[in-house]
């Protein structure tokens, strides 16, 4: 990039705070046209905040938002797609029933005599399509058939229909396999060729060192350093990223003799999603699950918990086998499920906190023991995970992302599982909050529980694992033990070492 | 995902119109060993007049699911349209245009005031609507016992009664209001958008569609054929009628037409042309019945039984799409 171009965007000073938490502080960054500009950092570093002031999401409460030379204040979303800038979120926009055309052109239809242009909106899209170079998009095909690439692509061409001269891509590549990354990257660079400004938020660097022409790091809602690609290492990158020793921050991994016998083991199970799965899981010990999104990780957990069992293989539960046809036959087997989507399959949210930890106990067990005494139980163990709440009859969705996880711990406390299975337990929980669930999950495992843990955050893998096994299109691409390097996971995640098995 | 299945889509001819020819075939074969005829004159007219009726009544409905709202007072709304209607024409021609405006203006409103309840207040339209339903109900209930004013005999002698062939001109009228709300789903912007409203919302306002405003649109032209509806009924009936919309069950057979017919309950996909078949299934099936003198009750049983059968197909499609 040169600096004679006046910057598209220019950010200067940029503050946010939520709820008296400051999540950016004094942010600064340009981005010119043509240029790729990498925004890199941890989960909760404020990445997100910043792609939201940006597109219009949050008004900033501090610092200016320069675009195309002019200052500016967006109202919403909507002001700032109509001042050009366009966002590709890791949802997608997109009307599955609706065909490419009518999603491009959603909100603003070409028309001709008052009515609807189909054949312009049609040519239009084509063009669009052409000008980005992905020519074998039909324009009339319906998004809902689409493959993911293709999905995101129509996105893309939806934002470059409005005029949009800056694109923010969040995580664009989260979603993709990995022949369809490489669609990514040239797309991106002929995008880059039209002048048109990318701020691209990744944590994976491989792209971020493939693609950009500047990277600037945030840490803890700060700008760490901008600096030009070509003069940033990833050694560097990693370190002004972290900022801090990995192993100081996670409890202490399980001693050899805290180990004991498999508690947990899978021969060859399958389902529609999952081939050739051989694991086992054993008493007292962490077992850290790697991979991509998509890859297999969570259809494992689900289906370790009976949520689309597996429909070949055997699985064995303290050497007895057994099936587990649905959640609630593996809950009477002792496994515990905590799901990545808390709020869709974790918490009842209009539900008190109470009814929420004693949903499970209430469900499977119906008359365990005394009732009274159950909800004894529970309110001890809402105390001992430290959830902060006004109280157990206060509704569930009122309290923070890392509350409610810890109700849904206890939830599963109460039945005293032998088998928990974390799906992302702390997606979406702030640094406090995360710790205490760390912490947690380790003493679980002190006191003799066998622990499955799916994590997309690299440092939480490695820092929390005792071992790991890493999965790659529904298979177990291979084994790590504690102490290897996010290299090593990323490298069997994405397939750049022919696994032993294969 | 390979290029072939990418192949341009048509949206395919909605699964109702091959239930209808089956249903049709097998009709025709069980009334012939019944020593009847399922297609002569009589019976395909009195079919068509059932359809022209439910068929109004369901083509608006289905403007709102597809908007992913929904209207519970359509049968109250027929009712009161048919009162409005034959209490202003009293009898006489010379009435019957500002009559019919007077009744389709009233229709108009309770639209407006369901599009407003729905989109304002956020108030679930089920229960929305069913309120909006029960006041008409009070006010028909207080003010009528039974059938009131006379409808002009010009209306009578052709929308009630005129046909070209077997086609009664309801018939013709309903195809016409079928394609023009074709038209409108298909090549205005408003029809793009509703659908995307009922889509997800939430796509739709970021793409900067006025999902309210659009929404509006939709339940006022909802009660606007259902207020079309009304004037039919009261053209067939020579008065107006304050329970006929309640006793023709117009509010819950228009959703069923509608879900028989393709259109997601949820919004976002379907159409009126899918409904049109709906229509004519749910007629022809009442025609079969009449002509077999099949017991009342049992016919329910059937109906419901067909209902359920057709979400039960379409939610296993979907499931299969799901899988893909």
């Amino acid at each position: 990039m040169s600096d004679r171009q006046v910057p598209l965007l220019a950010l200067r000073g940029i503050s946010k705070s939520f709820f008296g938490v400051r999540v950016l502080d004094g942010v600064d960054l340009d981005v010119a046209p043509g240029e790729v500009h990498a925004v890199v950092g941890e989960n909760g570093a404020g990445k997100s905040t910043l792609m939201k002031i940006v597109s219009g999401g949050y008004a900033p409460d501090g610092g200016t938002v320069e675009f195309a030379g002019q200052p500016r204040v967006f109202g919403g979303p909507r002001d700032a797609q109509r001042a050009g800038i366009g966002i590709i979120h890791q949802e997608f926009n997109l009307l599955p029933e609706r065909t490419v055309a009518e999603n491009v052109y959603l909100g603003h239809e070409p028309k001709r005599r008052g009515l609807v242009d189909r054949r312009q909106m049609l040519s239009r899209t084509r063009d669009l399509l052409a000008t980005i170079g992905e020519t074998a998009l039909p324009a009339d095909a319906v998004v809902g058939r689409l493959g993911v690439a293709q999905q995101q692509v129509v996105e893309i061409a939806k934002a470059l229909a409005l005029d949009a001269r800056l694109l923010i891509m969040d995580e664009p590549t989260a979603a993709l396999a990995d022949h369809e990354v490489e669609l990514l990257y040239g797309l991106v660079r002929r995008l880059q060729r039209q002048g048109i400004g990318l701020l691209y938020v990744s944590h994976r660097l491989t792209e971020v060192f493939d693609l950009s022409d500047r990277i600037t790091v945030l840490k803890d809602g700060r700008r760490v350093r901008t600096m030009p690609t070509a003069e940033a290492t990833a050694e560097d990158l990693v370190r002004q990223m972290v900022g801090r020793e990995l192993s100081s921050y996670y409890p202490d991994r399980a001693a050899a003799e805290d180990v004991g016998a498999v508690r947990l083991s899978v021969r060859g199970g399958g389902n529609r999603k999952l081939r050739d799965i051989d694991l086992d899981l054993r008493a007292g010990e962490v077992l850290g699950i790697g991979g991509l999104q998509g890859s297999g990780r969570s259809a494992l957990a689900r289906a370790l918990f009976g949520v689309e069992p597996f429909t070949t293989g055997v699985v064995t539960i303290d050497g007895t086998p057994t099936r587990l046809r649905s959640p609630r036959a593996a809950t009477r087997a002792g496994v515990a499920y905590v799901s990545e989507d808390r709020k869709g399959e974790g918490i009842a949210a209009r539900q008190s906190v109470l009814d929420n930890a004693l949903l499970a106990s209430r469900a499977v067990f119906p008359a365990r023991s005394g009732r009274a005494a159950r909800t004894v139980r529970v309110r001890e163990l809402l105390a001992a995970v430290e959830v902060r709440s006004a109280g157990d009859d206060q509704e569930i969705r009122f309290l923070s992302g890392g509350n409610q996880q810890k109700v849904v711990l206890a939830r599963w406390l109460a039945l005293d599982p032998l088998i928990l299975l974390f799906d992302e337990p702390t997606r979406g929980i702030d640094v406090g909050a995360k710790s205490a669930i760390h912490d947690l999950v380790r003493r679980l495992a002190r006191a003799g529980a066998a622990v499955l843990m799916i994590s997309s955050e690299l440092p939480e893998l490695l820092g929390m694992s005792d071992r790991m096994l890493v999965m790659r299109d529904g298979r177990v691409a291979g084994e790590l033990p504690a102490g290897a390097t996010e290299e090593d996971v990323v490298a069997l995640a994405v397939g750049t070492v022919r696994e032993a098995a294969a | 995902m390979s290029v072939l299945s990418l192949r341009p889509t048509r949206r395919p001819v909605p699964g109702v119109f091959v239930a209808l020819g089956i249903t049709l075939a097998i009709g025709w074969l069980v009334v012939m060993l019944d020593g009847g005829q399922l297609f002569n004159q009589s019976t395909t007219v009195s079919l068509l007049h059932v359809a022209a009726g439910l068929g109004l009544v369901a083509v608006g409905q289905t403007l709102v699911i597809l908007g992913g709202s929904l209207d519970l007072s359509v049968a109250y709304v027929i009712s009161l349209s048919t009162l409005v209607a034959a209490e202003a024409m009293n009898g006489s021609d010379g009435a019957l245009l500002p009559a019919v405006g007077l009744a389709l203006t009233v229709s108009a409103a309770v639209g407006l005031l369901n599009g407003l309840l729905v989109t304002k207040l956020r108030i679930n339209a089920f229960i929305a609507t069913l309120g909006v339903g029960l006041l008409l109900k009070g006010y028909l209930d207080n003010g009528y016992d039974g059938p009131a004013g006379s409808t002009s005999p010009g209306l009578v002698q052709t929308l009630g009664y005129q046909r070209i062939g077997p086609v009664p001109l309801s018939f013709l009228l309903l195809v016409a209001v079928t394609a023009a709300c074709w038209f409108a789903l298909n090549r205005t912007r408003f029809g793009h958008h509703l659908v995307a409203v009922g889509g997800d919302p939430e796509v739709a306002r970021l793409s900067g569609v006025r999902n309210d405003r659009v929404l509006v649109v939709a339940h006022v032209l909802c009660s606007l054929c259902a207020g079309l509806a009304g004037i039919y009924l009261a053209s067939r009936l020579g008065s107006g009628a304050p329970r006929v919309g309640t006793e023709g069950l117009y509010d819950l057979e228009s959703i069923a037409a509608v879900v028989i017919g393709g259109t997601a309950l949820a919004g976002g996909r379907g159409g009126v042309i899918g409904t049109l078949g709906g229509v004519l299934l749910l007629a022809s099936i009442d025609a079969i019945f009449n002509q077999l003198e099949v017991d009342a009750f049992f016919r329910q049983v059937i109906r419901g039984a067909i209902i359920i059968a057709a979400v039960a197909v379409y939610a296993r499609r979907a499931m299969r799409k799901a899988d893909v």
